[in-house]
C-alpha cells in the first residue's frame, strides 16, 4: 500500500507504464477480494464503501430492470445503508416490503417466499447484522429468490473477515464489502456482481470498473483491502474460534455476575465478534460514556450525525422495549482484544452498572 | 457545552484551574424536523445544530477534555415544548427556559454527570451561587453583569441542584469573558450570542406551534374569536388566542386613535380584551408553585424587588402569604405594566433571588 502512494503512483487507467503498474497492483487486489469469496475477479467492482456498495446495488438494480412499478423486499434490520436507500426509491415510487425479523434477529425465508411479487426486482438481505451479529440464512433465501427469479443482493460488511463466504454456496447476486471491517484503511470497498447481472450505473463520467463505477480508483487504499482479505482467509478459522470463546467469555461472566442482564440473539447463529447485551434500569447512552471514561470503547444503537444516540431500529424490531433497547450496549471483539481486557470490562460493567442502578433509583 | 463563547470559555477556565472535567453538548431539538420552518436555516446556524456541536467539540479538542453528545430530545419534548404548547394554547404566555432548566439542565443533566462519575456540573449561565452558613441554605445571586443576569430563568432551581452547580461567569462581565476567550485564543471567542427560545426559529412562535401540531397530527382547535375592550365591546375578529400576549401593540389588525394593547385573553370565550395603556396596570397579583431558593418560605410579609419577565426592572412590593403554603399574593407599591400568566415572577432582596412561582 505503502508504495502506492509512492513508487507505484501511476493513475491505473493510464497507457503508460506508471499507469500500468498501478493497474497491475489493483487487478492483484481485485484478485485477493474474490477469493475470499470464491468468485472470480471479474466480478468485483471498487468502491468507495459499504455504503456506497448498498447503494449502488439497489439503485443500480431498480434502475436496469426498467420496470416503471418495481418491488423491493429488504428487512427491518438492515444498516441504513440499505434502509435510507430503500426510503428513497420510495420516494421515487418504488414499492418496498421490509420484513419483520424473529425475537432472535433472525429473517424467515417463507416470509421472503410470501412478499414476492410478480413485479419484485430485488431482494436486499444482510448476511450479518452489525448490532447483534445475528447471521442470516442466506442459502435458503437465496432458494427462493432464484425459484422466484429474483435477484439477491446481501450486505455482507460485518460478515466478511468473521464467517466463511462463498458466493456460490450463498447463492447470492449481489454481495457488499468494506475493507475497514478487515482492518484495511478506511474508505475502501466492493460490490460482488455476478457474471450476467444486469446493474445500471448510478454514477457516470469514466470507464473504470468496467462501466459500473466511473472514477479513478483508490489504488493504496484497494492494494490494502486485498492484503486484508488475504490475511483474513488465512487466519480466519482461528481467529473466529479465539473471538468466540472471548466472545462468551465476556457474555457468561456477564450473565453469571450481574442481575437483570440479557443477550440479544443470543440463540441464533452469531458472527464470533459481536454481542448486544442489555442491562434493565441502566441508561445505555451514560453507560457508553462512563465506560468511555475508564478507557472501554463500547457502542450503543448507531450515533446520528451530531454524535447524539438514538435508540436502535435494530433492537425494535426484535420487540424489544423502548426502555430495553435503550438499555443496551454493544460489544465488538477484534484481532487486539485479549482475555484480560475482556475481564476488565467485565468488571467495569459490574461497578458502572451498580452505580447507575444506585443513581436512577434516586431519580 | 452549546458551542457559544460563554460554556466555551467555562470549559477552557476550568481546565485552566485544574479541574477534571468531561464535556458534554445537550441535543434538544431536531432542527430539521419542522422544515417548514425557515427551511433555509434549518440545522444550521441555531441552538442543536450541526454547526455548533461542530463548534463546541473543536474547543473540547483544543482545552483537551473528553467531550459527549447526549441525546436528551424525547425529554426535552416531553417536559419543555409540549407544556410550551399548551400553555400558549390555554391562552398563557410560558417561558420553556425556566422549563428547560427545571427539568433538563439541572435535572437530566446532572442525573448524566452523576452516572459519569463527576460530581458537580457547570455550565455558562450569568449568576452566581454561595453557601451561607447562617442559614444553612444554598443562595443565588444576579451575576455581577446586571445585562446579562440570568438568574430570572433559574428561580426553579433545588438546594440539591444548587450545591452540586458551579456558575464560573457570575463574577465576570461578557466583555471579560470574551476578552479571556480571546486570550485562550478560543475558536468561538468573537461568535455571536443566542438571543431567540432556541426551538423557535425567527422567535415566531405561532407559526412554530402550527407546524408542530401538523407534525404531530393534532388538528389545532380553532381559538379564533373576537377581539373586544374592557367595556364589552366587540371591535373585531382574531385568528387565534395564541396569537396574542398581554402587553402586545403590533398585530391586532384594528385602526384606533389610542394605541391599543392586549390586557388579557381568555382561552374559554376565545376573547382579546384589548384597552388602553393604562388598562394595562397591575397592583397584585398571585404566584403560585413557589420555589424558595435564599429563604426556606415566608410567614409574614415580606419586602422584595418583583421581576414579572425577563426584561422587567423589578419593582418593589410586599409578598404575603396565604392559606396554600405554594401560592403567595404580590402587592407592588405602584402597579405594573402587562402582569402576564404563565411568566415567572422572581422575588429580589437586592443580588439576592429569595425564590420565585408562576403568575396564575
Amino acid at each position: 500500500m505503502v508504495s502506492c502512494l509512492g513508487q507505484v503512483y501511476g493513475n491505473a487507467s493510464s497507457i503508460h507504464h506508471f499507469g500500468q503498474a498501478a493497474k497491475q497492483k489493483l487487478e492483484a487486489a481485485r484478485r485477493q477480494v474474490a477469493a475470499l469469496i470464491h468468485a472470480s475477479p471479474a466480478e468485483v467492482v471498487f468502491t468507495s464503501g459499504g455504503t456506497e456498495a448498498d447503494n449502488l446495488a439497489l439503485f443500480g438494480m431498480v434502475r436496469a430492470a426498467g420496470r416503471p412499478q418495481a418491488h423491493i423486499i429488504v428487512s427491518s434490520i438492515e444498516h441504513p445503508a440499505v434502509l435510507a436507500s430503500a426510503a428513497q426509491l420510495e420516494r421515487e415510487g418504488v414499492a418496498v416490503t421490509c420484513l419483520p425479523v424473529s425475537a432472535n434477529g433472525t429473517v424467515d425465508p417463507e416470509g421472503v417466499h410470501r412478499a414476492i411479487r410478480p413485479n419484485t426486482v430485488l431482494i436486499s438481505i444482510m448476511h450479518a447484522n452489525n448490532e447483534l451479529g445475528v447471521v442470516q440464512p442466506i442459502a435458503e433465501i437465496s432458494r427462493v429468490a432464484r425459484e422466484a427469479g429474483v435477484p439477491l443482493h446481501v450486505d455482507g460488511v460485518q460478515a466478511l473477515g468473521k464467517v466463511a463466504v462463498d458466493v456460490d454456496t450463498l447463492g447470492v447476486d449481489l454481495y457488499s464489502m468494506s475493507g475497514h471491517k478487515l482492518y484495511a484503511p478506511k474508505g475502501v470497498g466492493a460490490l460482488y456482481m455476478r457474471k450476467g447481472t444486469k446493474l445500471a450505473p448510478t454514477a457516470f463520467g469514466g470507464h473504470h470498473e468496467r462501466d459500473r463505477r466511473p472514477g479513478t480508483e483508490n489504488v493504496p487504499g484497494i492494494v490494502a483491502f486485498g492484503a486484508a482479505c488475504e490475511l483474513a482467509g488465512r487466519t480466519l478459522a482461528a481467529e473466529s474460534e479465539r473471538l468466540a470463546a472471548l466472545r462468551d467469555r465476556l457474555e457468561n461472566s456477564v450473565l453469571g455476575r450481574i442481575s437483570g442482564v440479557g443477550v440479544s440473539g443470543r440463540y441464533a447463529t452469531r458472527t464470533p465478534n459481536t454481542s448486544n447485551i442489555y442491562f434493565d434500569g441502566v441508561d445505555g447512552e451514560a453507560m457508553v460514556i462512563a465506560l468511555d471514561l475508564r478507557g472501554f470503547a463500547v457502542s450503543t444503537g448507531s450515533a446520528c450525525s451530531s454524535g447524539a444516540i438514538t435508540p436502535s431500529h435494530v433492537l425494535t424490531a426484535l420487540g424489544l422495549s423502548a426502555d430495553r433497547a435503550r438499555s443496551s450496549l454493544r460489544f465488538s471483539l477484534g484481532r487486539a482484544t485479549t482475555a484480560e481486557q475482556v475481564d476488565a470490562l467485565v468488571d467495569a460493567l459490574e461497578a458502572s452498572v451498580a452505580h447507575l442502578r444506585r443513581i436512577s433509583v434516586h431519580a | 457545552m452549546s458551542g457559544g463563547v460563554d460554556s466555551s470559555t467555562v470549559a477552557a477556565l476550568l481546565v485552566r484551574q485544574g479541574h477534571k472535567i468531561v464535556g458534554m453538548t445537550m441535543q434538544l431539538w431536531n432542527q430539521r424536523r419542522l422544515p417548514e420552518l425557515a427551511p433555509e436555516t434549518a440545522g444550521h446556524g441555531r441552538c442543536c445544530s450541526l454547526d455548533d456541536v461542530y463548534d463546541a467539540r473543536r474547543v473540547a479538542e483544543q482545552v483537551g477534555i473528553p467531550y459527549y453528545v447526549v441525546n436528551f430530545e424525547q425529554q426535552f419534548e416531553e417536559q419543555v415544548v409540549q407544556p410550551f404548547v399548551e400553555e400558549y394554547l390555554a391562552g398563557r404566555t410560558p417561558i420553556p427556559c425556566t422549563l428547560c432548566n427545571n427539568y433538563i439542565k439541572f435535572d437530566r443533566f446532572l442525573e448524566m454527570a452523576d452516572s459519569v462519575g463527576a460530581h458537580q456540573i457547570a455550565t455558562g449561565h450569568y449568576a452566581r451561587v454561595r453557601y451561607d452558613d447562617a442559614s444553612g441554605r444554598y443562595q443565588l445571586l444576579r451575576a455581577r453583569d446586571g445585562s446579562k443576569d440570568q438568574t430570572y430563568f433559574l428561580f426553579g432551581l433545588t438546594q440539591k441542584q444548587l450545591a452540586r452547580t458551579l456558575f464560573p461567569l457570575g463574577e465576570m462581565v461578557k466583555p471579560e469573558v470574551r476578552e479571556l476567550a480571546r486570550e485562550m485564543d478560543l475558536a468561538v471567542a468573537s461568535k455571536g450570542d443566542s438571543q431567540e427560545i432556541c426551538f423557535v426559529p425567527n422567535g415566531d412562535y405561532a407559526a412554530f406551534l402550527n407546524a408542530y401540531l401538523k407534525d404531530k397530527g393534532v388538528e389545532p382547535q380553532s381559538t379564533r374569536g373576537s377581539i373586544v375592550t374592557t367595556d364589552g365591546r366587540t371591535l373585531g375578529e382574531h385568528e387565534g388566542v395564541h396569537h396574542f400576549t398581554v402587553g402586545q401593540r403590533k398585530g391586532l389588525g384594528i385602526s384606533s386613535k389610542e394605541p391599543l394593547y392586549v390586557i388579557s385573553t381568555d382561552s374559554q370565550t376565545q376573547r382579546v380584551v384589548v384597552g388602553g395603556n393604562d388598562d394595562l396596570l397591575c397592583g397584585r397579583f398571585i404566584a403560585r408553585q413557589l420555589n424558595w431558593i435564599s429563604i426556606a418560605g415566608v410567614t409574614a410579609p415580606v419586602r422584595a424587588q418583583v421581576k414579572i419577565r425577563n426584561k422587567h426592572a423589578a419593582a418593589s412590593a410586599t409578598i404575603l402569604p396565604t392559606a396554600d403554603p405554594a401560592c403567595v399574593e404580590v402587592i407592588f407599591d405602584e402597579p405594573q405594566r402587562a402582569v402576564t400568566p404563565g411568566q415567572g415572577a422572581v422575588f429580589y432582596d437586592g443580588d439576592l433571588v429569595l425564590g420565585g412561582g408562576w403568575i396564575g
